[in-house]
């Protein structure tokens, strides 16, 4: 029954282990070696741990692995690359960020957001991150480049 | 003239101490700061770039860590560029003209005739070589003298000027934090933290401990208990299970009300600012005294550490904001020579003062000891970060602003009442760490005697207002005794400070009928300010003119420690169930802004934070410890409450740059303090503003 085990993570398949109810928080981290997926409080209350399962973002300390057999789970690395998503393009423009640490956590809720819907507003936009908590006041920069990642998607006929 | 050279330059005088050259014919800079978040390892690159002539990609440059850098003290205090950047730039001129000197010699060539630009040396125009090919010529032990000479600003920026954030790709879609750092046969630890501060451990079943999934091994020392375990997780769940089943004595007494209990010392002031007598004028006095509770720093990950000892000697890799006091107090506590002690900064999640990142330092070095040859890891939980690590200083502030008989301030005089700001390592000569106090020969903090006024000062920071109001007095106490942690939080005392004076200046203005953009201008102390008042006063008046009866509207300014970068705020506010802010408009000058919208980002994320601490954030307590589970005890703001932002920079690029990261903190929890006055026509005098002090406010008011 081992085939059944699996997941996929950015589009690679990944066996899961059965073990002892790892939260898929660190299944990813210490297991795939995904480490943009970040601990922040375990608690389901920062959305640090943000990642995107079956298109719906999820906080990714309150899931087992063990519950996304079969799932297709998505990931900040994804998103990477000077010439990458439309959303690290803005980041990068509107330099929208401090410290970073909630920003892969914010990068796939925004992700899923855009990808469900075509050019949110700012309010749209904030609604869909208000789990995600950001420390260093970058927020209305992260509004902006979002708002502007949906911009350029909808310019590119991306989704 | 003579040419006062930065702190860091006059510890450090030699060009060897602030850069070198490899093998290869590479450059490699050094800076004794850290990259908080903030931005400055950008900042920093720039200028580097900008002072020599090479792209900004081809420099490489190392930040603290206690074998190779430069100690500049704590990366604190907005002094980054002012201080640490300034003195890189008097290193790259001097090396800038070794090169230009060595490349004259070579070619037979007056210094004058030669250019250096993008990396190359040009002979009147014409390319003669890269400069890698007379970097080995390059004597590192020659001292940095003023003969170097700084570009002069009109001929800065000409090449290179606003560059993206050097490290944010990686912190957006990569792993550059300690918490990231994976080692072969690492170990993960996790220390049993007590919810206060003195308990001493009576009663935990050790055994039971051992056998907990994933738990290699039990590190005791007194009452310091910690567990290895062969991942994160577990450690951090084995931690949780004996914290739960342990017993601790509490040693310290119960207090009910942090504020209260400020408010009702009987200590003396000390006089600590006295520019005249302010008494000498007899007639109408104002007052106001508005406090503080203990705040979080409230950062999104978790403290870290990483550690590892061979041979007797350690290794930490940590996100602390000073490595050599780290190592220092590490020493001091381990009972082991500095010289064994490497400390290297690495990333962490955004620092905004003095956090747990040294104690989770300590718990990894102790844990680390246990288990000689690997590495250590200690990620600390959320409950470790809301009851082991420092918060920011309860406080209350008292201010009486005189008005004389032509309507202007004439006198003013502060008392501040606070919890010291700062109990960082080394302060008051003690390691100030959280598991020293917790260790068989343990290390007991010495009361702190607070940031000294040449720093800026601590509690009392900015309670001389940035105006020109006649004689102005500053008296503070310092209250010891309470069972909590505190140390320096962003803006340290200014915060409070300026939200009681620029409070009391809206009250006198309100009562003498005048506009209180108005009514500051006319107390401006110098032009800058007055500078800044008057773009605030137009960017705002089409939009002050359009607001809903529902709205409030406040300003607020202060020149941040007296002397360094100035910030006025415009808000708007819409009090319904709770306060929001619908709008900000903000006016800053920081003197030379080396990235502009570095600056911006630093000036945004100021308010913004400044936002949720007033309108939001108080520590929770039950009389000794920290009553907060999550961040469900401790809401911050949220996406959804985020104001618009109009952030304005007044580049000055003949001034010297003057630090950004503190300056909004307090106009900005003032200004929204003014906002609602306005809008309710009563002061809330315990922060935060929340509807329960709003309610309780109003009651107040109508008795």
């Amino acid at each position: 029954m081992e085939s059944e085990l699996k997941c996929t993570v950015n589009g690679v398949v990944h066996f899961i282990e059965d073990s002892d109810n790892e939260p898929l928080l660190y299944f990813l981290r210490d297991k795939v070696g995904l480490r943009s997926t970040r601990f922040g409080c375990g608690q389901g209350t920062c959305g640090a741990c943000t990642v995107i399962i079956d298109g719906q973002p999820k906080m990714s300390c309150e899931i087992r692995a063990k519950d996304v057999i079969g799932a297709n789970i998505e990931t900040a690395e994804l998103l990477a690359g000077k010439h990458g998503h439309p959303l690290i393009q803005a980041f990068i423009e509107y330099q929208a960020g401090q410290c970073g640490y909630c920003l892969p956590g914010i990068l796939m809720a925004s992700k899923a957001l855009l990808d469900e819907k075509e050019n949110p507003t700012r309010f749209e936009i904030a609604i869909a991150l208000d789990a995600n908590l950001c420390r260093c006041g970058a927020h209305a920069r992260i509004l902006d480049a979002v708002q502007k990642a949906g911009a350029l998607m909808t310019a590119k006929g991306v989704k | 003239m003579k040419v006062q050279f930065p702190k860091p330059l006059l510890d450090y005088p030699k060009l060897g101490d602030w850069l070198t050259v490899t093998s290869e014919n590479k450059l490699i800079f050094f800076s004794g700061r850290v990259e908080l978040g903030q931005g400055n390892l950008t900042a920093l690159i720039m200028m580097i770039s900008d002072e020599l002539g090479v792209i900004p990609e081809k420099i490489t440059l190392q930040t603290a860590r206690t074998d190779k850098t430069p100690n500049e003290g704590f990366t604190a205090g907005s002094m980054s560029i002012a201080h640490g950047g300034q003195s890189l730039r008097w290193a790259v001129a001097a090396l800038r003209r070794q090169i230009l000197d060595i490349s004259a010699a070579s070619l037979s060539a007056d210094p004058s005739e030669l250019e250096l630009s993008n990396g190359e040396i040009y002979q009147k125009g014409s390319l003669c070589f890269s400069i890698d090919e007379v970097l080995e010529k390059v004597d590192l032990n020659s001292k940095i003298t003023e003969e170097a000479k700084l570009k002069d600003p009109s001929q800065r920026w000409t090449e290179f000027r606003e560059i993206e954030r050097v490290d944010l790709m990686e912190r957006m879609t990569g792993a550059p934090f300690v918490h990231d750092i994976i080692e072969d046969g690492m170990l993960f630890g996790a220390t049993i933290h007590p919810a206060n501060m003195y308990s001493k451990l009576l009663k935990l079943d050790v055994e039971s401990l051992s056998g907990r999934p994933g738990v290699v091994k039990i590190v005791q020392d007194g009452s310091f208990v910690g567990v290895l375990a062969t991942t994160q997780r577990f450690a951090l769940e084995a931690a949780e299970w004996a914290r739960e089943k342990s017993e601790w004595e509490e040693n310290s007494e119960k207090i009910e009300n942090p504020i209260s209990h400020l408010e009702s010392q009987n200590c003396d002031f000390e006089v600590i600012t006295e520019t005249g007598d302010v008494n000498k004028n007899s007639g109408e006095w104002y007052e106001l005294t508005i406090s503080r509770p203990y705040i979080f720093h409230g950062s999104i990950g978790p403290a870290a550490a990483v550690a590892k000892w061979e041979r007797g000697k350690l290794t930490v890799w940590t996100h602390s904001q000073g490595v050599f006091q780290l190592r220092n107090a590490l020493a001091a506590v381990l009972e082991i020579s500095e010289e064994n002690i490497i400390v290297i900064h690495k990333a962490g999640s955004g620092c905004y003062g003095h956090n747990g990142a040294d104690d989770a330092a300590l718990d990894a070095a102790l844990l680390a000891n246990a288990v000689a040859g690997k590495y250590v890891k200690v990620v600390w939980s959320r409950y470790d970060e809301f009851h082991a690590a420092p918060m920011g200083a309860a406080m209350s502030t008292k201010s009486r602003a005189h008005l004389g008989p032509d309507g202007l301030i004439t006198a003013f005089d502060v008392e501040v009442t606070s919890v010291p700001h700062s109990s960082r390592p080394g302060t008051g000569g003690t390691p100030n760490l959280r598991s020293a106090v917790l260790i068989e020969n343990s290390k007991l903090p010495a009361k702190s005697p607070d940031v000294p006024a040449v720093r800026g000062g601590g509690a009392e920071r900015n309670a001389v207002p940035s105006y020109d109001f006649g004689p102005v007095r500053v008296k503070k106490r310092l209250v010891h005794d309470l069972p909590y942690r505190a140390s320096a939080l962003r803006s340290l005392g200014a915060y409070n400070n300026v939200i009681v004076n620029e409070g009391l200046i809206d009250e006198i203005a309100l009562n003498v009928g005048e506009n209180p953009l108005d009514f500051r201008i006319k107390h401006c102390a110098e032009d800058r300010s007055k500078e800044l008042l008057l773009r605030l006063d137009k960017e705002t008046k089409t939009y002050r003119k359009k607001l809903k009866e529902s709205q409030g509207w406040g300003v607020a300014y202060a020149r941040y420690k007296g002397i360094s970068g100035l910030c006025a705020v415009f808000v708007s506010v819409t009090v319904d169930e709770e306060v929001s802010v619908d709008h900000v408009v903000s006016v800053s000058d920081v003197g030379e802004a080396i990235s502009p919208d570095g600056v911006k980002n630093q000036i945004e994320g100021g308010i913004i934070q400044s936002i949720s601490w007033t309108l939001k954030e108080a520590v929770k307590t039950d009389g000794n410890s920290v009553a907060v589970e999550s961040w469900f005890d401790y809401p911050i703001i949220k996406f959804s409450e985020i104001p618009t932002m109009d952030t304005i920079l007044i580049e000055r690029p003949y001034e010297k740059p003057l630090g950004a990261a503190e300056i909004s903190q307090g106009p900005a929890g003032a200004v929204v303090a003014n906002a609602v006055r306005n809008a309710l026509g009563i002061r809330v005098k315990q922060l935060p503003i929340t509807r329960d002090a709003i309610v309780s406010s109003l009651l107040s008011s109508e008795v």
